[in-house]
């Protein structure tokens, strides 16, 4: 099995200075292989450091020591140790990340929204878009909403928008924090049956999944966590 | 991983008031397409920088390596002045904060955005009228306003005004102010959605000088924070804003009011 990501002796602590220098210490010396069409679980109680795990998988949080390792392009990046402009490609084509909450851009509509990852790295924009009201409709945002930005939707609706935005690409790696979490039963089957076609056509998955019928359903692994170390 | 081309090299940049230091040591570059914020508080040295980076300001020491288009890589600072007047604006745009500072207020919204364009030699009329009427409808300007006085737009259009006149020969490279400074809230998303769209549609790279962290999140992939003239921390724009490291980061990113 091709590795996809790789996470090698990873330690992650928060210094709090404004609350007094307080050290936190989250995982030590993590270690973990993900490959081509496999699906990792991040599994453990609250405050464990999940979150703080991915996270850094993805290089929004900066850990401490060790490495991060990516497939990208035929080579292998340390995403830790590459320059900003490097993370931002790799970002762009290689892993997606995908949070149940959506950064709301002004004005921007839906269908734009959705369109955008996959326009930006050159994809032809009428298969973009055919795969965007795909992916709108399978999640069931109605046809009426698609023109609109979505600050003004509900909490269900934009978190709906930003899975869509998640899987337009298809990204050789997929980063999922509870991206199922409050979703109606119709839905998480949705996102379900997409986590399923990644895996198929060999997208690497770590994700935390709270629900246990959508653990069940796409899990192969569990990577288990407990806090203050790994 | 092909790199983008360096556009803008800053090594060691000096810069002091007397005793008081503006800037220092300041080095980064910034490729091709690339948008970097800048933050900090007043008097942190950002807009200090930003005037360096525009050659309206001479550093102490250091090096400003620009590419600019027929001369190649130059440094600015070691640039006589006359030559530098000539040079930069072919290489790059400076957005001021008062869009007051970056229009002319006494002739019209078509003259404001054709005049860069003369002055780099382009004197068909019809030509710069359509120009000009292109770029209004890009800054969202109804075009019948071509030949309404810069004076009697809201504050709003001016700055959008001045974006258009920045914007219309094509730099490179474009030098933003707190952009969004002074704007009402509603209008201040407007012009947001409108730099970021314009910045990614056209590839330029971008310094947005900002104290507002909403700004720097929407249009940067880079940040840069500045405190007593020293850059304290530096990133990616969310990893800084998500896990700073340094006490004023935290401090700074702690202190956004949720709305």
């Amino acid at each position: 099995m091709t590795i996809r990501i790789a996470a090698e002796g990873l330690s992650k602590t928060f210094t709090l200075h404004t609350q007094g220098g307080t050290v936190l210490p989250v995982f030590d010396g993590v270690g973990l292989e993900v490959g081509a069409g496999e699906c990792v679980c991040l599994h453990g109680p609250s405050g464990a450091g999940k979150s703080s795990l991915l996270r850094s998988l993805y290089a929004n949080y900066k850990p401490d020591a060790g490495r991060v390792l990516v497939a990208h392009e035929g080579g292998e990046v340390d995403l830790l140790s590459a320059d900003p402009w490097e993370v931002v490609e790799i970002r762009r084509r290689t892993i997606g990340y995908v949070s149940q909450f959506l950064r709301v851009i002004p004005r921007v509509p839906t269908l734009e929204v959705v369109a955008e990852p996959a326009l930006s790295i050159g994809r032809d924009p009428a298969e973009t878009y055919a795969a965007a009201r795909t992916l709108l409709t399978r999640l069931r945002i109605p046809e009426r909403l698609w023109s609109l930005a979505p600050a003004t939707f509900s909490g269900g609706e934009q978190q709906r928008v930003n899975i869509a935005r998640g899987f337009i690409v298809d990204y050789p790696v997929l980063l999922l924090d509870e991206p199922t979490a409050s979703l109606d039963a119709a839905n998480r089957q949705t996102v379900i049956d997409l986590i399923r076609e990644a895996k198929e056509r060999g997208a690497a998955i770590v994700g935390i999944f709270h629900d246990a019928e959508v653990r069940n359903a796409i899990t192969d692994r569990f990577f288990e966590m407990r806090p203050g170390l790994a | 991983m092909s790199a983008r081309e360096p556009i803008l090299d800053v090594r060691n940049v000096d810069k002091r008031y007397g005793e008081t230091v503006a800037c220092e040591d300041v080095s980064f570059t910034l490729r091709r397409g690339e948008v970097l914020g800048i933050v900090g508080e007043s008097g942190s040295g950002k807009t200090t920088l930003l005037r360096c980076l525009a050659g309206r300001l001479a550093p102490d020491s250091g090096e400003i390596l620009v590419d600019i288009p027929g001369l190649g890589r130059s440094d600015i600072v070691a640039m006589d002045e006359a030559r530098r007047e000539q040079a930069l604006p072919l290489a790059l745009s400076l957005v001021h904060q008062n869009p007051r500072d970056g229009i002319r207020l006494d002739i019209s919204a078509g003259g404001n955005i054709s005049e860069p364009l003369m002055g780099q030699g382009r004197r068909h009329y019809g030509d710069l009228r359509s120009v000009a009427l292109h770029w209004l409808k890009r800054v969202e300007i109804a075009p019948g306003r071509i030949d309404s006085l810069a004076r009697t737009f809201s504050g709003g259009m001016q700055q959008r005004l001045q974006i258009a006149r920045c914007l219309v020969t094509h730099p490179q490279l474009v030098l933003m102010d707190e952009p969004t400074g002074g704007l009402d809230v509603s209008v201040q998303a407007r012009l947001l959605d409108l730099l970021r769209g314009l910045v990614r549609e056209l590839g330029i790279a971008a310094v947005v000088v900002t104290h507002d962290l909403a700004v720097v999140r929407l249009l940067a992939d880079r940040l840069m924070v500045m405190q007593r003239g020293r850059v304290i921390e530096e990133g990616l724009t969310d990893q800084v804003l998500d896990d700073p490291h340094h006490p004023y980061t935290q401090l700074l990113a702690s202190s956004v009011l949720q709305a």
